[in-house]
């Protein structure tokens, strides 16, 4: 069945799927953390960020690719569109997260890095931080999974990726590249989801060693 | 080009007539209804069930999960593939897309239910059935609305899920504001493709926010306080 794409292309158009739901992830995230960390630490500004982050999350995704060029002034077969829209969905799922993550940290840890004179900044970077990963990591694989799906809608403004197969099988009236793309989309997913496991593994490394939370 | 956009959004012939804008939110409208109403039908006892037994725990928890890395469009294009030589008419294009909606809305209903009936304070439970309460009036009287935050939270991401898939279902043929963006696109014409987006995202959010409601006015007062954390 892969024969009806070739490994080639195949390849070809994973790594381009890749790119396109993986860059927005990382930017993403490195947006999320302050929004999250003000909406955890200044009261008046949570619900109002929470709320106005999630909201962007109802825009259905084709309606945001095609909107985007008209506040971007980009043209509507750029890639710029795909990777701006998956930001925000990225930012829209994460926000919340990252402060629930930030609100999981012990408060008596948070004190007890104060007293012993870590900084405001340092004391996050240093402590709440690498405490909150486990949560963050949880939303961040949802992210992920959900970023690599949406991604093969752009199929249809032209923008190539995995979901290319699916218009190519579809006009054709070929059911062999669209199995094919469902099944590297999912993989694709999996792959991200299980390496985004890992990692948040790796950098906590005192969940591992039955130390009681 | 914003101009056009908005020349094309305020131009009362966009609006009318059996294609215009207020017909086409109306079908996609209804769509939307019959796909949440016959998931949930589906999804909502399975979830109080699998809640309220504990049985089938392990699909209930991965379910949604899992359905999330399925992409919405293939497995549409898959839908209309297989179904169409085998029908007629009319339903031949909507009702592949309808059971494609319908498929994609369950997962996060069920696992919602499941987990709204699991958070349910297990001391209200263990009171319910001390006060001699029946398995069944426990789960209508106490697991019920102690899930309802939760069950709406579920239709709600189904719901957004629901109103996207049916906007790329007009790529198959299905009608709804979808058909704005799909044959924009195939006649070149941006301002109608932006127009039709921008209805669709003002769609989904009054919808989303109509629901919000709808939850408000169904968990119990006393929930809401203690869930407000």
């Amino acid at each position: 069945m892969i024969d009806s794409v070739g490994w080639g292309t195949l390849g070809e158009l994973a790594l381009r799927h890749l790119y396109l739901a993986g860059v927005p992830l990382v930017v993403g995230l490195l947006i999320s953390l302050p929004l999250g960390w003000l909406a955890r630490h200044v009261r008046w500004l949570g619900p109002p960020l929470v709320a106005g982050t999630g909201l962007m999350y109802t825009i259905p995704s084709l309606a945001l690719f095609i909107l985007l060029p008209l506040v971007l002034g980009t043209r509507i077969l750029d890639d710029a569109n795909v990777l701006v829209a998956m930001t925000i969905y990225t930012v829209a799922l994460l926000t919340r997260t990252v402060a629930d993550g930030f609100a999981s940290v012990p408060s008596h840890v948070s004190q007890a890095a104060t007293a012993m004179g870590y900084g405001e900044l340092r004391r996050v970077v240093a402590v709440d931080l690498p405490l909150a990963v486990p949560v963050v990591a949880a939303g961040l694989r949802v992210a992920a999974v959900s970023n690599v799906s949406i991604v093969s809608i752009a199929a249809l403004v032209g923008v190539s990726q995995l979901g290319s197969l699916f218009t190519d099988g579809f006009n054709r009236n070929a059911m062999g590249p669209i199995v094919v793309g469902v099944g590297a989309c999912v993989a694709l997913a999996l792959l991200l989801d299980a390496a985004i496991a890992l990692l948040a593994r790796a950098v906590t490394p005192w969940l591992r060693r039955g130390v009681p939370a | 080009m914003i101009v056009s956009v908005w020349e094309w959004l305020v131009d009362p012939a966009s609006w009318s007539g059996p294609g215009g804008i207020l017909a086409q939110s109306l079908a996609h409208l209804r769509y939307s209804f019959i796909a949440l109403l016959v998931a949930a039908l589906v999804a909502v006892p399975v979830g109080l069930w699998v809640g309220h037994t504990g049985r089938g725990r392990w699909l209930a928890v991965n379910i949604a999960g899992a359905f999330r890395a399925i992409p919405s469009l293939g497995v549409l294009f898959v839908a209309v593939l297989l179904l169409l030589p085998r029908l007629r008419g009319e339903l031949a294009f909507e009702l592949p897309a309808l059971i494609v909606l319908v498929l994609l809305a369950v997962p996060p209903i069920l696992s919602g239910t499941y987990a709204g009936v699991q958070a349910t304070d297990p001391a209200a439970r263990d009171a319910a059935r001390g006060m001699g309460m029946t398995g069944a009036q426990v789960l209508r009287q106490v697991e019920v609305p102690g899930a309802m935050p939760l069950i709406m939270s579920g239709l709600r991401a189904a719901m957004l899920q629901i109103i996207g898939t049916a906007t790329i279902a007009a790529v198959v043929g299905m009608g709804g504001l979808g058909r704005f963006l799909i044959d924009g696109q195939a006649s070149r014409d941006y301002a109608q493709m932006a127009g039709g987006a921008l209805v669709v995202a003002a769609l989904a959010l009054a919808v989303d926010q109509a629901l919000a409601l709808v939850q408000r006015a169904l968990v119990s007062p006393g929930l809401s306080t203690a869930s407000a954390r």
